[in-house]
């Protein structure tokens, strides 16, 4: 395959199967879900909060809050929320990048060993 | 000469100069399609930003704000937040398992011909569509920024037209990389000054201005003078669909933007994923910074300027340029003028370099010629001749649809292609063990045909409008439309899903399901990804 023959790193079928059925790969994996699959469901449900809010509740959202009113809060809160939740990601990030590493190196040294 | 033109030229001048230093440095495919992988984080975390930071942000949320109040400020809200599904779910399984574009992923287990040619095509709709709203709303609002000077329509769509394709066919990726890094910095300049100059005008105190916003008297289409309070929702989204369309848009924004080939072809710009990340994360900080100072630019518009006076002197999309003249005089016009036409240029070439990067990649050596370069080089030629081919298109139809044209809807479009046809795609091929080529292929042509049939049905497109609506506003169909929302994300986005998964479950394909672990370590690792190249 043309696109496999540019890639830097090459391997048989039955290795490919090896690492991902790995418990590093497995671990790694876990680890991911753990985080992107709750997050990506809360920033969803939350986003949309706002439209379907606006859109079905506008008296409530018009409540004042001081200067301005629940509506141009929450608009706002969803700026925050989303760069907490960039952030908390960058964090999580570093462990998979650290498995990631041990699962790469294994690789490169099993190979190396063939 | 005016001031808006001198500082158009300056700009010019400086993007031209930025060429001629890339276009020593892009010889050879990854140097000209990726700027040879060595891209900082940061600075493709600001030209992530400089590349999604269309005019239609810039002026347009900025004008809708100051007409229409918060329900403009709520559409800014999605534009950021997409960012999460690009952070989260695309940005480092694609860095870690392609080289050039979106394809390459999908072509890695499944059979690269007919998914390359459908990825490709697809990607050439969304970027010249895309592309062409710039053009129009480009030549447009020059010509009126420009008006003193002399400029037409016809010469700003022109001059647009051959900046975008200089930048591309001389400077590559590196070149269109700085023109966007540029641009974002001005924008963010020109925006921040501006909210700095709207809190000096309330004396820096919120109270002050949001008591304004909360009483901004105009005269509506009736003529009578109203006062409204501009933080109260429903002056744009109004029942019975108002919600329902803005719930719409909201899924075209939060999985398009995973979809746009402009921004995804940004990640192939980066050394590794994990910078892939970091840039996504800059691009965060930049674009949701920008779209908080909305509040200061659109409302700053609604109560220093009013909409009054916005639409005596061009209209909504000129509010911020309007309010930049009435804060501090002519040359703060001038220089937000030249940020504006700084802004749409940057889109441009990034649009261009990721059809063109499609075109020569994808469909002209993996498709025509099965993967094989005839000769070294020639995927860079092929590049060169097609930015100049897709440039000269647009600059073409631009000048035939002309200034009045509507073309807001194109940008729906192209988000909607993204969301309903690439993303489901990209997704099911990196996660779902069991999909195949015919799911790829049906997802992608659902995906672009249902979103292309429902804007046609939709408002965007049909209406029947009284005798005195001059031609050019006039709907194409005078018909009640068939679909009742401007946005067809919330149909078109689950019939790709359905289209890609039920084309998969009706075929097997044995080869697409045992490379599935190859794909999935490679994009979860990491694992012999594409590397930076040494000059």
């Amino acid at each position: 395959m043309a696109e496999a023959a540019v890639k830097n790193f090459q391997t048989t079928q039955s290795e490919w199967d090896r690492i991902a059925a790995s418990k590093e790969f497995q671990d790694l994996m876990a680890t991911k879900r753990m985080f992107i699959v709750p997050a990506f469901i809360f920033f969803v449900v939350y986003y949309f909060a706002l439209p379907v809010l606006v859109g079905y509740a506008p008296h409530f959202m018009s409540t004042k809050v001081g200067a301005v009113n629940i509506a141009y809060l929450f608009a706002l809160s969803q700026f925050f929320v989303a760069w907490v939740i960039a952030g908390l990601y960058v964090k999580a990030a570093n462990d998979f990048d650290r498995l990631s590493k041990d699962i790469i190196e294994k690789a490169q040294d099993a190979k190396g060993a063939n | 000469m005016s001031t808006s033109l001198i500082m158009f030229l300056v700009f010019i001048a400086i993007t031209l100069g930025i060429t001629y230093w890339a276009s020593r440095r892009s010889a050879g495919a990854s140097a000209y399609f990726a700027a040879s992988r060595q891209i900082k984080g940061w600075q493709n975390g600001v030209a992530v930003a400089g590349d999604y930071m269309s005019a239609a942000s810039f002026l347009g949320i900025a004008g809708i704000i100051a007409y229409q109040g918060y329900d403009g400020f709520m559409f800014s809200v999605g534009w950021l937040v997409a960012y999460l599904t690009v952070l989260l779910v695309i940005a480092e399984p694609l860095r870690n398992a392609g080289k050039y574009t979106m394809a390459d992923v999908l072509a890695y287990r499944l059979k690269p011909r007919p998914v390359r040619a459908m990825a490709s095509l697809s990607t050439l709709v969304v970027s010249t569509f895309y592309m062409i709203a710039q053009m129009v709303g480009a030549g447009a609002l020059v010509a009126l920024l420009l008006k003193d000077s002399g400029i037409t329509f016809h010469t700003a769509v022109i001059g647009v037209g051959i900046l975008m394709i200089v930048y591309v066919v001389f400077g590559g990726m590196l070149a269109t990389t700085w023109v966007q890094i540029v641009k974002a910095i001005l924008l963010m300049a020109g925006t921040i000054l501006l909210s700095i100059l709207v809190m000096a005008h309330f004396g820096f105190s919120f109270g002050a201005f949001f008591d304004a916003v909360s009483h901004v008297s105009y005269h509506d289409k009736t003529g009578a003078l109203v006062t409204k309070d501009f933080l109260t929702p429903g002056l744009r989204y109004k029942p019975p669909y108002g919600a329902l369309d803005l719930i719409s848009l909201g899924v075209a924004l939060i999985f398009g933007t995973a979809g746009l080939p402009h921004i995804l072809v940004r990640f192939y710009t980066v050394p590794d994923a994990k910078t892939a990340r970091h840039s996504v994360v800059w691009a965060m900080v930049l674009i949701g910074s920008f779209y908080i100072m909305t509040t200061f630019l659109g409302f700053g518009a609604a109560t220093v300027v009013g909409q009054d006076y916005i639409k005596t002197h061009g209209g909504n999309n000129m509010s911020a340029p309007l309010l930049a003249q009435a804060l501090a005089g002519n040359v703060f016009f001038a220089f937000i003028s030249a940020i504006a036409f700084a802004t749409i240029l940057a889109v441009v070439a990034g649009l261009t370099i990721s059809a063109t990067t499609s075109f020569a990649h994808d469909f002209w050596t993996n498709v025509i010629h099965k993967g094989v370069e005839r000769k070294p080089g020639e995927e860079v030629k092929v590049a060169r001749v097609s930015a100049f081919v897709v440039g000269a298109a647009a600059i073409a139809i631009a000048i035939l649809l002309g200034p009045t044209a509507n073309v807001a809807f194109l940008v729906a479009l192209a988000f909607a292609v993204a969301a309903s046809g690439n993303f489901p795609v990209i997704l099911l091929s990196i996660f779902w063990r069991r999909f195949n080529t015919a799911g790829a292929v049906a997802g992608l042509a659902v995906g672009l045909l249902s979103s292309l049939a429902l804007i046609i049905v939709s408002p965007s497109f049909m209406g029947i409008d009284p005798p005195t609506v001059a031609a050019a506003a006039r709907h194409l169909i005078q018909a009640k439309p068939l679909f009742p929302l401007e946005n067809p994300g919330i149909v078109s986005v689950p019939l790709g899903f359905l289209a890609a998964i039920i084309g998969t479950l009706l075929s097997r394909e044995p080869s697409a399901e045992s490379r599935f672990n190859e794909l999935l370590v490679r994009s979860n690792t990491g694992l012999g990804a594409e590397k930076a190249v040494a000059h």
